[in-house]
Order: structure tokens, then sequence, then C-alpha cells
């Protein structure tokens, strides 16, 4: 089993929602998290007074995967999530040593 | 300024003034959400509770001897006001006179409206010290600010004092007494209290602009009971006072937009919300002394003048935390001192107001350097009465929070509170069900009582 975690610009979850549901996959977890990549921030101004915001909002997409579907699914993010200009985040894949559905016990494979 | 019982309420003056005293109250409220939209969300509640808690204090030192002390006769040659009959507002004169033999409003109702003022003009101090203040400190602050700060000032200008009756100085609504006044104290009491840990390193920016132009807008609206309601009547000087309050504060708007654009390269909200408000603040010593056209001049100037002038904390090192020097010292000069230049005569209006000629109508500098000596008078007795009492409070320990209160946020250090619990995983249980130190701490304790 796999761990397909994504960071994408907010504005690309729906995008990238429907491409997975397209592609059959039965949950995923979404969280908002901030930080920055090559993108770094942006610049607020507040009565004349300039800040530098350094960690710019984003939406990370946890899917859990069996091993042979993994390759299909971060395909499909990184074509949703992509505007081609800078910040549009990152996709990687770890392995997963256990799953443990909490309703029915089911295990591993049965439970992803 | 007479107790004339035995005459007859005028009821359309006194409907204007009660319905003006209701406008003028929503104005704290309105200041603390402007101002509260400005802070860090860890000190909002703190930001909201020093301007609530100057209605609950001044609200009850003008019975017992506020509306006395600011409207009373003048003793010591125009330097201190009290009337003794006027200590509690219940003598059967105060209960049935009316204020003036002109405009003919019962007593209470123009001291309700007063009243008000002095409520707002200590909130507006809260501004400059946000994030750092003890809150009981700040309360006694209120309590001594009010009574020998304010209550005498509006003597000297609003009452029987000397600024309004010796030096003739036109002060409609509280250029000098409210602006000028609480800038003042503001700038006094930065420099006793000192800066926020982390000022000029730490990112400090407002937490809720949209607060911040809500707030802005309740001032606004609550500003035409400030100013129109300070004629003491509903008649046309009334009127002249509302148009001149409305566009003054729509010039300021665009005055400090321009600025942004020039400087920033863009417009923001909070510069909308703050130019309106410095259009208020400089409109408010001349809205019925002065033209519409001179009320959008008066009003574009002190925009434009503002916007720039909210840098200077940066430049000369004081952390005014939220420009109350830059907006209200900054806009209560410029219209205190505009008034020598744009003041006009308005013979054809009804209404006791005595308007005198400015520079730009023919009325030479006579009127200008009355203006300023009042200013200048204001300016300084508020910074060095501010100085004293600031520095009392600093000596007793009460003015500044720990450093570690100050980091964690005045909220959870001062009120035991947090503005915004939208997280759902804050965990914790109820540990003392009805307050009390006495109550239980054992969650076996409940059950045991058969919950």
């Amino acid at each position: 089993m796999k761990l397909v975690t994504a960071i994408i610009k907010p504005f690309k979850l729906d995008d990238v929602k429907v491409s997975l549901e397209n592609l059959g996959i039965q949950g995923l977890t979404v969280t908002e998290v901030s930080g920055f990549g090559r993108q770094r921030g942006h610049t607020e101004v507040y009565r004349g007074a300039e800040y530098t915001v350094d960690l710019v909002p984003k939406v990370r997409i946890e899917v859990l995967v069996e091993a042979a579907d993994s390759a299909k699914v971060v395909d499909a993010v990184v074509e949703a999530a992509r505007t081609g200009k800078i910040g549009d985040g990152k996709v990687w894949v770890t392995d997963v040593d256990a799953v443990v559905r909490v309703r029915t016990g089911e295990r591993d494979e049965d439970a992803v | 300024m007479l107790l004339a019982d035995a005459v007859t309420p005028d009821s359309g003056n006194t409907a204007w003034i009660l319905a003006s005293a209701a406008l003028v109250m929503l104005m704290t409220p309105g200041l603390a959400f402007f101002y509260g939209g400005m802070v860090r969300g860890k000190n909002v509640l703190n930001m909201l509770m020093m301007n609530f808690i100057c209605l609950a204090v001044v609200g009850v030192l003008w019975i017992f001897f506020g509306f006395s002390w600011s409207f009373g006769a003048s003793h010591w040659g125009g330097l201190i006001g009290w009337t003794k009959d006027f200590y509690g507002l219940g003598k059967p004169d105060v209960l049935t006179g009316v204020w003036t033999s002109s405009a003919k409003v019962p007593i209470l109702v123009f001291a309700m409206f007063q009243l008000m003022f002095a409520i707002i003009t200590p909130a507006l101090i809260s501004g400059a010290i946000a994030d750092r203040v003890k809150f009981w400190g700040w309360t006694l602050f209120v309590l001594l600010w009010a009574s020998v700060v304010y209550f005498p000032v509006a003597n000297w200008v609003f009452g029987t004092g000397w600024i309004l009756n010796k030096l003739r100085a036109e002060d409609f609504a509280g250029g000098t007494a409210v602006h000028i006044n609480a800038g003042s104290a503001a700038l006094a009491l930065v420099f006793v209290l000192g800066k926020r840990a982390g000022w000029r390193r730490d990112p400090m920016r407002p937490h809720n602009v949209p607060f911040v132009l809500l707030g802005a807008s309740l001032l606004w609206f609550g500003w035409y009971g400030f100013n129109a309601g300070s004629e003491g009547a509903a008649d046309g000087t009334a009127g002249l006072a509302f148009t001149t309050t409305t566009v003054a504060t729509c010039a300021a708007t665009l005055g400090w937009l321009l600025v942004e654009q020039l400087r920033d390269g863009k417009p923001t909200t909070v510069g909308a919300a703050s130019g309106a408000v410095a259009g208020l603040v400089a409109i408010t010593p001349a809205c019925a002394f002065v033209s519409p056209l001179g009320g959008i001049a008066i009003g574009f100037i002190a925009g434009m003048l503002c916007a720039l002038a909210v840098g200077l904390k940066f430049r000369f090192g004081f952390d005014d935390a939220l420009d109350v020097v830059g907006v209200h010292l900054v806009g209560g000069l410029t219209g205190t001192i505009l008034i020598g230049f744009f003041g006009f005569d308005h013979g054809a209006l009804a209404g006791g107001v005595e308007a005198k000629r400015g520079l730009f109508y023919g009325g030479g500098l006579a009127l200008l350097w009355v203006q300023i000596i009042a200013a200048a008078s204001v300016f300084a007795y508020s910074f060095v009465v501010t100085f004293v009492i600031g520095s009392i409070i600093k000596a007793l320990g009460l003015l500044r929070v720990s450093p570690e209160a100050e980091q964690v946020g005045l909220d959870e250090s001062e009120h035991a509170e947090t503005a915004y619990a939208f997280s759902s995983v804050s965990g914790g249980t109820l540990t003392h069900p009805s307050g009390g130190a006495a109550a239980a701490s054992d969650p076996a304790r409940l059950s045991g009582q058969g919950v």
C-alpha cells in the first residue's frame, strides 16, 4: 500500500478531487496548510507598512491506494493541479505498513 | 447655559438630541471594531473591552460629578468648572429644567448627549497602546483621565470655560476637546508605556479587515449625531454640519486612497476606512463653520496628510499601534487650524452659532491665531497631565502586562477567553461548572450528585 501526498494550490482542489473520483478513488483527506517553496511569499501593505507574508496557504491531499494504483493517482493529481506557474506544489508517494478500517476491523488491502 | 425651568422643552429639538445621543453612543462600539480588526487575533477581545469599559466607567462618573465638572459654572478664571446642583443629576431643578433658552432641550437630554462624547474620547486613546496594557490599569487610567483631563477640557471648549468664552476659538463638535485631546494623550501614554515586543520586526498584520471597515462605517453613521447633534437643535445649522460631515468624509477617503496609490501602488481597504475616519475627525471642529466646498477641501487635505502622518511613528520610533496620533491628533489639528482659513460667515442660517471669517473669506489672521492657541493649549495640557497619570499607574505596577502575557496574547492572559473557537479539537473538560474555587475538579463528583 502507498500513501500519495500532494501539496497543491487551494483553488485547484475541486479539479483534483473530480479527477480522482473519475479514477475510482474511494476516499481522500484534505488539510489546509501553509508553507513555502520556490514561490516564496507575497507582499501586503497596511497603512503604508509593507509586510512580506512568507508562508502561503496551500491544500494538502492524502490518498491511500494499493501499490499498483499509485502511479495512476499521481499522474491524475499532477495533471489536474498544474497551472504551469510557480507555486503549483508537489506530489510524493510513501510506503504504508498497515491499514485498519475502524468500523469493520478490516486490514491492509481490504481496508484501502 | 442656564437653568431655565418653567420653560417648556422644544419637542423637535429634544427628539433630535435624544436620537443624536444614541447615535454617538454607537460610535464607541464602532470604534472598538475599527480598532479590534486591526490588532492580532490573540488581542481582539482585549481591544474591544478597552473600549467597552469606557461606557461603563465614564457613564457612572458622569452622574456623580462628570457633568458638573464639564458643564457647571466657571471658576478660577475659566480654568475649571463645577455646579453643586449638578452632582448626582437628581435635583428637582435639574430634572425639570431645560439647557438653553434658545434650543430648549431638557438638561438630562443634553447631559446624556454630552456623556457619549466623554465616553468615546478616552476610548480613542486605547488604539495607541493596544496589545500590552493591563485591563484594570487601563480602567484606572480611564477613570483618572476622564476626571482630570476630559472634564476640564470639555468645560473649556463646550461649557463655561476660557477657550470658548474668553479666547473665543471655534470648535463646533470637539476637534480640540475630543481629537487633539485624545491624540496628544495617546502620544504621551505611548512614551510612558514603550513599544510592543517585536515591533518593527514581527508581522503585526490586522487580523480582520472587514471589522475595520464595519467599524469605520458605524463611526461614520454615529458621527452624524456627534456633529449635527452638536448644534443642540434640529435646524439649518445642523443641516450644514450634516452636509460638511458627509462631503469631508468622502473627500478624505479619496485623498487617503490617492496617497496609497501613488506611494504603495494599491488602494487598500484599511486605507479607505482610515481615510473616512480622518475626514470625520478633521471636519468635527469645522462642520458648522465652513461651506460644503470648504468641507471637501478640509477632508481632502486631512485624508492626504493623515495617510502620510501614519508613517511618522516608524521614523521617530514610537509604537502608536493603531495610529491614534497619525489620525486623531493630526486630523484634529488639521481641522482646527484650517477653520482659520476656511471659516465663513453663514449669516442666513438659523441657530445660535457665531461664525467668524477665516483668512480665505477676508477675516485676516485673527481667527487662525485663535485656533492655533486653542489647539496648542489642549495639546500641551493633555500631554503633560496624561504623562503624569500614566507614570503613576506605571509606578504602581498596573500599566504593562508581563512579557509572557504579551506573548500568549491579552485575550487569554487578561480575560481568560478566546475570540475565535473555530477548532473542534481543542479538547479539555469543564473544571468549575459554576465558578468559584470550591467546584468539583474530579468528574466523579459530578456523577455522584446524580447528574
